[in-house]
């Protein structure tokens, strides 16, 4: 949620102490040095086991356990962290087993974000270089342990596939004989690295190390946990945002055969049973009378209403270059405004938490994007201190952000504090989707001038809800949620004249949240729009439009031109049918991606193709890469065509996947993803297929009818055969 | 009312309580403690409780376990000892398909049943055997392909 350049401002010593910070390196080293030499459990010299830093372990047998600083939700991201740590331990990759890290911010906190978090597509950007300083430390204690028994110089060893050989003398050791005496060694100041062309894992397409036990049933998701005499419970909590429990009739639930107690508390119920099925059915013959509170009065009106008023305010500053009052006089002159809706984030595996509360202790099985948090939240729910509660942290049955509230697990814990014995607290689908932290609304407006066929001034203004200021508070500064105008400031264009603002603008009544792509979908639809429109007032085709402002930007002329070539830009199209572009410097990824749709006489959409072209640098492992593209650019069409939720009387209106549409395999179009080789840092990936596909849709669908779209998701009936463009 | 219920679930006679209306599901993954089989929605829209029912595939959500005495029932656990489910999770694999895992047991039932009984399916029988069947991490492109790669034993 935070791109590279926007985190320099906060630093660890700022989050200690509120204050603004510059320490950019700070940021970056201080948790890393912390990290590597202080092992999660100090080495075992009796039993051999080698234990250099938080990340690895190594046994006699030369078993290598890697723990995992950030969690898998399907990005692959066990395997990438594998492979770094692995390229440079020189591990012996059969032997390679892994351990989801436990709550330790102190340890596995994300250097990006310093609290232990995975999202904003920042893993490998963020652990690329403290994973391969653990990895080269450790090997250099297994070196040094080799060359001390040998009476050998460290120098003239040298590592492969977990084992330490000395040429001159023909000998070789393994890691596993070697653990117990490196483990007495001293790790190196400054751990050497490799040069990049000696790498032999990172760049290859290894399978993945998650999805075996995927196929078979035996992934163990937080929704699988299985404790010993666990109970089940389902809940219901207020359906209007903030409201409370009033009276509750709970005399035909308790008839229900397996139906065991009732929980009541004060925003919620929960029905505790022998099984979901009890607990669901138990939860349905209850009566509830809720009292609503003062959001009963929102709908989506009002929340339109409120933002289209605050985005006619000035906003707060984001950036400002050239001279913007000059630039908006020079040339024609255009307007527009871009709207996007709230969305739920709707992950296959519904919310969920197993919770076991004793008087003196609480335990916690679930899947979380943020384990130390989840700890800390549900301490204080459970009334203990920190360190009376632990988090078995799981796979994740898709994240997309929601698992970067605790919301879910302080709900469990609560309910569980009124149970005996542990439960798993599992929201059903509906009640799932209508209490989500939603993606904000928000409204972008654009001023732009054309001149000689380029642009000469941009301003371009943001509203909607600042997630940071509630998320990571001392990240908000100055009044700039540095996740809101993410990708507004940073475009790819040589524009003389620049200007954005951001204004803050909390939608009453409705909880938001990190959707993935984050700030970016919003500025990169927007910008990518507009940029087309304008394409168009200049007479000019969409790509070459962009190439003329990109004389500067040699990576993203090169994913623009690899894309068009792939896409076939420019070959005739059959009528309704349009090809649009997206260029996006998201993330620290540069891609072009193009769609090519088909819009039907009645304005439905038919996706024909879709291709990006992904300058991530370093790419670890290229089929992560593609496979994450292919992936999002899915779930960014899924929200262009069908995302949207509505609010009637403080109410979600969406409630299941009838309603809540996503696309499916029949509208699926072809993908191609071709992956640049570079010897760039490693961008984020995660996030990028979304943000690109929504504007490259609505791109092609402008080429194919001439109409501008300007809300998501799209509305078919402004797209029907003989609608004026 | 609970009664007791005999079922037959990969071969094995299962005998537990549980009232007649519930589903099949639930029976899985809360009494019998099979967690392979997925819950996503409730009813019968995303797919991920997908099992084999005498070999054709179906939402086990919405499934009353009265209506499956007596049946062959096959989960995810199981299906790779069919001929069909062994080449389908080998081309998933193959294929990479699988990211965040949550939709793909129930894919996978439903991939083997559709190779079960159309050897060599075509882009049409895929659609239809398998838009029941929702993936949010959009893994759609692969599952296609891994598809024909099982019918047709090919590398990709």
């Amino acid at each position: 949620m935070i791109a590279d350049k926007t985190l320099s401002a906060v630093s660890r010593r700022s989050l200690l102490t509120g204050g603004v910070a510059t320490g950019f390196l700070l940021a970056f080293h201080l948790p890393l040095r912390a990290a590597i030499n202080e092992p999660v459990q100090p080495a075992d010299k009796t039993d051999g086991k080698f234990a250099p830093n938080a990340f690895i372990r190594i046994d006699g047998d030369g078993v290598t356990t890697l723990v995992m600083p950030q969690v898998e939700m399907g990005q692959g991201i066990y395997t990438a962290v594998s492979m770094i740590l692995a390229e440079e331990l020189d591990a012996d990759w059969s032997k390679v087993q892994l351990l989801h890290a436990p709550a330790n911010e102190k340890l596995y906190g994300n250097p990006l974000f310093i609290i232990q978090a995975t999202g904003g597509s920042t893993s490998v950007r963020a652990f690329w270089k403290p994973l391969r300083e653990a990895g080269a430390s450790a090997r250099a204690m297994l070196v040094q342990a080799a060359a001390a028994q040998w009476g050998v110089d460290p120098a003239a060893c040298t590592t492969s596939k977990g084992a330490v050989t000395h040429k001159e003398s023909g000998r070789t050791a393994s890691y596993g004989a070697l653990a117990a005496a490196a483990a007495g060694q001293t790790p190196p100041k400054t751990p050497t690295l490799k040069d990049p062309k000696d790498f032999v894992y990172i760049g290859q397409p290894f399978k993945r190390l998650d999805t075996p036990e995927k196929v078979n049933g035996k992934a163990v998701y937080g929704i699988d946990a299985i404790v010993p005499d666990m109970k089940f419970a389902t809940l219901a909590q207020c359906p209007v945002f903030g409201g409370k429990v009033g009276k509750v009739d709970d005399r035909a639930a308790k008839q229900i055969p397996g139906v065991r107690k009732i929980v009541v508390l004060d925003d919620l119920v929960a029905v505790v049973g022998d099984h979901m099925w009890a607990a669901k059915k138990g939860l349905e013959a209850l009566v509830i009378e809720w009292n609503e509170g003062p959001n009963a009065r929102i709908n989506s009106k009002a929340v339109w209403d409120d933002l289209r008023a605050a985005s006619a305010r000035d906003g707060v500053v984001a950036k400002s270059t050239g001279d913007i009052a000059k630039g908006l006089s020079t040339g024609e002159k255009f307007e527009a405004s871009f709207e996007l809706p709230f969305l739920a984030h709707a992950t296959m595996e519904p919310l969920n938490a197993t919770v076991h509360c004793k008087p003196d202790s609480c335990e916690i099985w679930t899947g979380t994007q943020i384990m130390a948090r989840v700890q800390s939240e549900a301490a204080k729910a459970a009334g203990l201190p920190i360190e009376k509660v632990t988090v078995n942290n799981h796979l994740i049955g898709g994240g997309f952000g929601r698992k970067l509230e605790p919301d879910m697990v302080v709900a469990a814990v609560r309910i569980a504090k009124q149970v005996d014995g542990p439960v798993k607290v599992v929201w059903t689908r509906e009640e799932d989707i209508q209490h989500d932290v939603y993606r904000p609304v928000y409204r972008d407006t654009i001023a732009a001038t054309l001149s000689d066929g380029k642009i000469a001034g941009w301003k371009y203004k943001v509203t909607g809800a600042a997630i940071i200021a509630r998320w990571l508070p001392p990240a908000f500064q100055k009044g700039i949620d540095i996740d809101a105008i993410d990708s507004a400031t940073d475009l790819p264009y040589d524009i003389p004249n620049f200007h954005v603002e951001y204004v803050r603008a909390e939608p009453p009544g409705v909880p938001t949240g990190f959707w993935r792509g984050v700030g970016p979908n919003n500025n990169v639809f927007a910008v990518e729009c507009f940029i087309d429109e304008l394409a168009r007032k200049a007479g000019k085709d969409p790509v070459e439009f962009r190439r003329g402002m990109l004389a500067h930007q040699p990576r993203f002329l090169s994913v623009l031109n690899l894309a068009a070539e792939k896409a076939n830009w420019g070959q005739p199209l059959p009528a309704r049918v349009g090809r649009g572009v997206c260029l996006q410097p998201s993330f620290g990824s540069f891609i072009a991606t193009v769609v090519e749709a088909e819009v039907d006489e009645q304005g439905e959409i038919n996706l024909r193709r879709a291709t990006s072209v992904v300058d991530t640098g370093i790419a670890v492992n290229p089929d992560i890469i593609k496979a994450q593209v292919e992936g999002g650019l899915i779930f960014g069409l899924t929200a262009a065509l069908y995302g949207e939720i509505t609010i009637e009387k403080g109410r979600v209106q969406q409630s299941n996947f009838n309603d809540y549409r996503m696309l499916r395999i029949n509208q699926t179009p072809k993908i191609e993803v071709h992956v640049v080789k570079s010897g760039e840092a490693p961008g984020g990936i995660g996030e990028t297929g979304t943000t690109a596909a929504a504007p490259a849709l609505r791109n092609a669908i402008y080429a194919a009818t001439g109409v501008a779209l300007r809300r998501l998701p799209i509305d078919r009936t402004l797209l029907a055969a003989g609608k004026k463009a | 009312m609970h009664m007791a219920t005999t079922l037959t679930v990969n071969g094995e006679q299962k005998t537990f309580d549980a009232p007649p209306d519930m589903p099949l599901l639930w029976v899985l993954r809360d009494v019998l403690g099979m967690t392979g089989t997925k819950f996503g929605c409730g009813i019968a829209q995303c797919g991920a409780c997908t099992v084999h029912v005498d070999g054709k595939a179906v939402r086990s959500c919405v499934l009353p376990v009265s209506a499956v005495e007596n049946r062959a029932i096959t989960t995810i656990e199981a299906v790779g000892n069919t001929p069909v489910g062994a080449k389908v999770q080998k081309a998933w694999l193959d294929l990479e398909v699988v990211q965040c895992g949550y939709c793909q047991s129930g894919q996978i039932m439903s991939a083997a049943a559709l190779l079960a009984e159309t050897s060599h399916p075509d882009d049409a029988d895929i659609d239809a055997a398998m838009a029941g069947n929702i993936c949010r991490c959009g893994t759609y492109v692969r599952i296609r392909e891994a598809i024909k790669q099982a019918a047709n034993g090919r590398q990709s």
